[in-house]
């Protein structure tokens, strides 16, 4: 196991800048995801660890050693591919045993790691069954397997269960993180979905336009976003934003409706900024501001209500039910506790 | 975890035997229908029987089946069958041009064998194919794997490849009778002017130099065929297989060994069989260029019988010829059919 320092890379194909100086920090057996949306260059990122891509600047490093000379297979890293990049003509035990093979390890290791990895992933009966022959979470899998058996360095993950069906994705996910938490190698993670990344990450890091937007644990992203794009992109249903400005009474929007504020720089008043609240964080209250309810979705556990106020639509998740029909007019408040700010121009958090 | 695998398995082995049945009762249905359709127009009465035997024909997928293969049928026999089995007949006569034979058993098999001309067109045949297609399925398939590289104008250099396969055989063979020809040869000149010779190569005129130069020509006339249709094959390769190779430590010739060549084997197995048929048959290449010649040294199973037949006039004597290279193509078919049998990696259903 060991850690990866990637430090100020860059990426450029030609003249096409994609990835404009990136530092991340991966301490030895953490779980790193990275996510953004496409074309952020996340999957850019992980390639040039792996060693499938040059590092057109700055510094990868994988435990002491700079790595942007070495080889792919020098690293010690392995990599679990979007479509599972299994061997079509191989046998699962094979699809396991090939890059031993290829060092030509004795035969009694090969199948004795072989066993052990299809132990750990419940592969023991499919062992001699080709790819064709297995569903997709099984291939999913094998593919796991095949980079457990080389015992790497750095486990790199590449949007791994995006080909797979809702309900296999999230068992998938449980799967991955017992895995981590059993192996503790260090994994370094792709996704475009953020769900995944704060279910399963020690760290997140946020990619936006090939630069980092923000980098910690899922709450902290979740709770103190720095930016507006994080902001709107980590949480399901994403935050309700408006426009508007901060007076001393409270945040107004452009619609003319006056919203409570927590704390703020005593300097902020008068500032053009944009609120940010929670889907969760209002509460139903008859005194507070009227809002018209468009749509009712509940979904048992909770009631998830879209109402339009002053002119703009908001999301809200309550955990009681609610009786109000569309058109009905219903009180809320939000949270002043857990309420943000953005300065309008910049993007950046302002308190 | 056990648990789901199991249930997993399952699924994937019923899903196979689910389609059958699935298909059948669809069938049935369709007959049924037809049935209860011909009852209504129908009075129920003494013509009952005959209209369920018919109904139930016209239920009958095999039946069906029948009257749809009837027209490719036809055409088979027409063009395929009647030649094939006129020629087999002809080599059991003595016809010639202009005169009707008869059947005189095993006699022209028997002239032939005592031939030594004949024997000399079994032995180039059999030089002709199995050195032009090997060095064309070697050529083909260096090739193919550098157009399938990276380069600079690839489209266009892809193109360029297959002007050999494009250009009509008898052009090709005409300009390469120049190449050979004995006074005005291109090669000779070159090699006089570079003074590595003093004088001409006789390339058609020496029984050697001429089988070696028909194999060339058909080398060169072969290789874009396979080129392009193993490019074809590789291209069907996804790219992320070499890397994860790459990443397994695998070096450019391990991934060759291991990945490229067992994922191209299906493929080879078809090209190769028609390389193999098509230069077993070969005319158009050795008539324009040589004629057999000479003194018979380039004559292959398939000119020898055409000279006998059509240009000497024993139709029988060459249908004989023609009917002893059927044993040689069904071994080939046979080799390749061998090949092509889908491998255990290529069956099993997909979950995708």
């Amino acid at each position: 196991m060991a850690s990866v320092q990637i430090a100020d890379v860059r990426k450029a194909y030609g003249t096409t800048q994609v990835i404009h100086g990136v530092d991340i920090d991966i301490s030895d057996g953490e779980f790193v995801i990275l996510v953004g949306p496409s074309g952020c260059g996340k999957s850019t990122l992980l390639r040039m660890i792996a060693g499938l891509e040059n590092i057109s600047g700055g510094e990868i490093r994988i435990g002491p050693r700079v790595v942007n000379d070495v080889p792919p297979k020098e690293r010690d890293i392995a990599m679990v591919f979007q479509n599972y990049a299994l061997y079509p003509h191989m046998t699962v035990a094979d699809n396991m045993a090939f890059s031993m093979k290829l060092r030509k390890a004795p035969k009694a290791e090969i199948d004795e790691r072989v066993g052990k990895a299809a132990g750990i992933l419940g592969l023991d009966k499919l062992l001699d069954r080709y790819p064709r022959q297995l569903s997709g979470g099984q291939r999913q899998r094998v593919a796991m397997g095949r980079a457990i058996v080389r015992d790497p360095q750095v486990f790199l993950f590449d949007e791994p269960l995006s080909n797979l069906d809702a309900k296999l994705r999230v068992q998938m996910r449980t799967e991955i993180k017992e895995l981590h938490q059993r192996l503790k190698t260090t994994t370094v993670y792709v996704t475009h979905d953020q769900i995944e990344a704060m279910t399963m990450a020690d760290k997140i890091v946020v990619m936006h336009d090939g630069i980092v937007e923000q980098m910690g644990a899922p709450l902290d992203l979740y709770d103190k976003p720095n930016n507006l794009f994080v902001a709107a992109f980590i949480g399901s249903p994403s935050m309700n934003l408006l426009k508007g400005t901060i007076k001393p009474e409270g945040f107004v929007t452009e619609g003319g409706v006056t919203w409570p504020i927590g704390k703020h720089p005593a300097d902020s008043n008068g500032k053009a900024a944009v609120y940010g609240i929670r889907p969760e964080h209002f509460r139903l209250d008859p005194n507070g501001l009227k809002a018209e309810v468009v749509v009712i979705e509940p979904t048992g556990s909770e009631t998830q209500v879209v109402v339009r106020c002053g002119g703009q639509e908001l999301t809200c998740v309550f955990r009681e039910r609610i009786d109000a029909k569309p058109g009905e007019n219903i009180g809320i408040t939000p949270d002043t506790n857990v309420t943000h700010l953005f300065d309008a121009a910049t993007g950046k958090r302002i308190d | 975890m056990a648990a789901r695998l199991q249930r997993a398995a399952f699924r994937s082995q019923m899903r196979i035997p689910a389609r059958g049945p699935a298909h059948a009762a669809f069938f049935e249905h369709g007959s049924v229908m037809v049935n209860s359709a011909i009852d209504m127009t129908g009075n129920p009465g003494r013509r009952q029987s005959e209209r369920t035997l018919w109904a139930k024909l016209q239920g009958n997928r095999n039946w069906l089946g029948f009257w749809y293969m009837l027209p490719a049928i036809g055409i088979l026999v027409l063009f395929l069958a009647y030649p094939l089995f006129l020629g087999v007949w002809l080599s059991f006569t003595d016809t010639k041009i202009g005169r009707a034979g008869e059947f005189i058993g095993f006699e022209n098999y028997e002239w032939l064998w005592d031939d030594s001309v004949f024997w000399v067109s079994v032995f180039n045949t059999l030089l002709y194919t199995i050195v032009a297609s090997a060095a064309k399925f070697g050529i083909g398939l260096y090739l193919a794997l550098l157009l399938n590289k990276r380069l600079p104008f690839k489209a266009l250099i892809r193109a360029l490849v297959l002007i050999p396969f494009i250009v009509p055989t008898v052009l090709s063979a005409i300009a390469f009778w120049w190449i050979y020809d004995s006074q005005f040869s291109i090669l000779s000149w070159s090699l006089r002017k570079l003074g590595w010779i003093s004088a001409n190569i006789d390339f058609l005129g020496d029984p050697w130099n001429a089988r070696w130069s028909t194999i060339f020509a058909n080398v060169w006339r072969g290789v874009p065929f396979i080129a392009i249709t193993l490019l074809a094959g590789l291209q069907t390769v996804s790219p992320s297989l070499y890397e994860a190779a790459t990443l397994d430590g695998a070096t450019p010739w391990q991934r060759f060994r291991h990945i490229t060549y067992p994922l191209l084997t299906p493929i080879i197995a078809v090209v190769m069989t028609f390389s193999v048929l098509f230069t077993f048959t070969d005319f158009q290449l050795i008539w324009a260029l040589t004629r057999g010649g000479p003194v018979n040294a380039t004559h292959l199973m398939a000119t020898l019988s055409y000279q006998r037949a059509i240009i000497a006039g024993q139709l029988g004597e060459g249908a004989a010829i023609s009917t002893a290279m059927i044993p040689f193509l069904l071994a080939a078919i046979g080799i390749a059919w061998y090949g092509l049998q889908t491998r255990k990696w290529q069956q099993g259903g997909s979950n995708d």
